[in-house]
């Protein structure tokens, strides 16, 4: 069952076509790559489908509504609702502690539950550090926690701009061990990547060239990948 | 949530927090203290000026004539007619403008020889003569109230309600300098028809010619010199309007006036019209204003007002200025937070609505200080300025906080414009590493 479909879409600054005629189709539990050199307009895409940015042209129906169509008020509502967004810098309230920047997800979406919260740091191997301040978090840590702050609020869609970035191995690895959970548990994903590593984890890999789609890869292996990642995570 | 997301603001950006706040107090402080004062400045400038003394003086019409004419002192009784009557005097306060009388006190004055040798001269007055007057009310008038600038130094005022008061007196320091004497001694005064025997109640400094004088109770300067119940001059002090065109033509002769301007005239509190009226209820006298003064009382008191007007408003557009620089720097740092915020699903409603509640609870915390910063500035413009208490009117504090609330939030517009402007996709992906 289709989740996301871009339709024709193009965003186009003065001269520059950053998306030209884009078609793309995600499907409800899908694990989606998306690779590009910089400048292809990778973060474009990401920006339109994350309700941040309206296409110039086109359509992007997300379960069915065009939200190239809807006001900025509307897009907040579906981007609570609907979207976890993770993005490459660890953006967090540097005043709340790590508990609490989740809470503020759920807070704008419906009810602080600090219990919750916690329980969401736990997965992301972070129940230890729960009232830390981000000042006294690393990196990787931070990002972790941006990753519990975004599905907290269980979205259908997540959507990471290079999330793994600025990670080290290790803690890529645990992003990368979250994300197939999420997937098991139906998530939908669309994770933009440079790392080939990052990029073989998913089902299918969209690479973006000048604003198109250059082609498109389906990772054979994917099955027996998911069953090794989640016979590790249990073990 | 909201309140943590806000202590958490206060607590742990508490320095730019202080900041905003300590710009909010300066504001509110000089707000606070300039509208205090622009209250009560009304009742001080009319008090300070009547500390500088009489703005009329009453003379007998003759020695008027003689001394403006000859340019002659009144000395020594040979012009035996130039007296007015001590009993008299209480009738200035049944005049028309009876309640814009501050004070008034008689005088009369004569040279008496010190044990030493050395002459001197003796104001005789009333310090704080208790006076019924045919009205039914009772007033104390003297120059206890009208000499308020003098700082005895010694001794106390003298208080004509206390026995033995006659034979009181208060030497200016300088002559009690020179004749060594200090409060509670014996002097004997020698004047031209007799003798007395005083005691010095207190020795003051007034900063003039008054130093080197004696004041002295009325009666005793009437025996000193064999003028019972006769004063030479009165000093009043009165409030009045500043003259206008019709008030000088009234000052040259009142009955070339039509009668529409001289009722007008009579019932305006001119300082020509209560001269006028003075000099109706006592017979043979001339009243007239000692200009200056009388002149520039409301005006002073006009200008005084305007000016503090105008330091409240530029204090509290200087600190809505303040407040827009430090919220909208504020709000720039923050860029990244509020895109956040806004990605992950806060209306703009409830950001700006957090953002406000920030500065408003730094602004209450500021205004706070600012009051009782405000009510320490105003008391020491009082006692700076005017040597007395502001009086902290309660109706200060809603006036304070109205401005204050309107100063913030004006200051905070520019950065709740940014804020609303903020584009989540624009801050999020904007530092690329
Ligand atoms: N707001 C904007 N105004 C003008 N041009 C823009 C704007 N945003 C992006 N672009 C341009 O659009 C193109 C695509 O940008 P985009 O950020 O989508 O690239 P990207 O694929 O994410 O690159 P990177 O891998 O470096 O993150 C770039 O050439 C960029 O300069
Ligand atoms: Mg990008």
């Amino acid at each position: 069952m289709s989740l996301l479909e871009l339709k024709n879409i193009s965003k186009i600054y003065g001269e520059l076509k950053a998306l030209d005629n884009v078609n793309i189709h995600v499907d409800q539990g899908e694990w989606v790559a998306i690779m590009g050199p910089s400048g292809s307009g990778k973060s474009t895409m990401m920006n339109i489908i994350g309700c941040m940015d309206k296409p110039t042209l086109g359509e992007v129906l997300l379960d069915g509504v065009d939200i190239a169509k809807e006001s900025s008020k509307k897009l907040t509502d579906i981007r609570r609702d609907k979207i976890g967004l993770i993005f490459q810098q660890f953006h967090m309230v540097n005043y709340l502690t790590a508990v609490e920047n989740v809470m503020v997800s759920q807070y704008y979406h419906s009810m602080p539950d600090e219990k919750e919260a916690l329980d969401a740091l736990g997965r992301v191997g972070l129940r230890e550090r729960a009232h830390h301040l981000p000042s006294q978090l690393s990196g990787g840590e931070q990002q972790r926690v941006c990753v519990a702050r975004a599905l907290i609020n269980h979205p259908e869609l997540i959507l990471a701009d290079e999330p793994t970035g600025n990670l080290d191995e290790a803690n890529e690895n645990i992003v990368l061990d979250l994300f197939a959970q999420l997937h098991a548990e139906g998530t939908t994903l669309i994770v933009v990547t440079h790392d080939p590593e990052v990029a073989d984890a998913a089902q299918r890999t969209i690479v973006l060239e000048h604003g198109k789609v250059a082609r498109e890869v389906i990772n054979e292996n994917f099955e027996a990948q998911q069953k090794e990642w989640l016979a590790r995570l249990k073990g | 949530m909201l309140f943590r997301m806000i202590k958490g603001v206060l607590i742990r950006q508490w320095s730019k927090m202080l900041l905003i706040a300590f710009t909010i107090a300066l504001g509110a402080s000089l707000a606070t203290s300039m509208i205090n004062v622009m209250l009560d400045v009304g009742d001080k400038v009319s008090q300070e000026l009547k500390t500088y003394g009489a703005n009329i003086v009453v003379k007998p019409r003759d020695a008027s004539l003689m001394a403006d004419l000859y340019d002659v002192e009144d000395e020594n009784g040979t012009l035996s007619a130039a007296y007015l009557p001590e009993e008299e005097v209480g009738r200035i306060k049944t005049i028309f403008w009876t309640y814009n009388i501050v004070d008034f006190a008689p005088f009369l004055d004569t040279t008496v020889t010190l044990p030493s040798g050395a002459t001197a001269t003796v104001q005789g007055t009333w310090f704080n003569h208790h006076l019924d007057l045919p009205t039914g009310e009772s007033v104390d008038a003297g120059v206890a109230g009208m000499r308020s600038w003098w700082d005895v130094t010694d001794g106390a005022w003298i208080d004509e309600q206390t026995p033995g008061a006659e034979n009181s007196v208060m030497v200016g320091t300088e002559l009690a300098t020179r004749e060594n004497l200090k409060a509670g001694d014996m002097l004997k005064l020698s004047g031209t028809t007799g003798d007395r025997e005083v005691t010095v109640a207190g020795i003051y400094d007034a900063g003039g010619d008054e130093d080197s004088q004696i004041y002295a109770p009325l009666g005793l300067v009437q025996a000193l010199t064999g003028r019972e119940g006769k004063v030479a001059s009165i000093e009043v002090s009165a409030l009045t309007t500043p003259d206008n065109d019709l008030a000088r033509r009234a000052a040259q002769n009142p009955k070339s006036l039509s009668q529409r301007d001289y009722d007008t005239w009579y019932c305006t509190a001119y300082v020509s019209a209560i001269c006028y009226q003075i000099t109706e209820v006592i017979p043979g006298s001339v009243a007239s204003a000692v200009r200056q003064v009388a002149d520039s009382e409301g005006a002073i008191l006009d200008k005084t007002q305007l000016l503090m007007i105008l330091i409240t408003v530029l204090s509290l557009i200087g600190s809505a200025l303040g407040i827009s620089n430090l919220v909208t720097a504020s709000v720039m740092e923050r860029s990244q937070e509020i895109g956040l915020l806004k990605a992950i699903g806060a209306h703009d409603r409830a950001i700006t609505g957090a953002f406000m509640a920030e500065i408003l609870i730094t602004a209450l915390v500021g205004g706070v200080a600012g009051y009782f910063m405000g009510f320490g500035f105003a008391q020491l413009i009082g006692q700076g300025v005017f040597s007395s208490a502001i009086e902290m009117k309660p109706l200060v504090i809603p006036i304070v906080a109205v401005l204050i609330a309107l100063v913030t939030i004006a200051g905070s517009m520019p950065a709740i414009r940014m804020v609303l402007r903020l584009d989540p996709a624009e801050v999020l992906h904007g530092s690329k590493a």
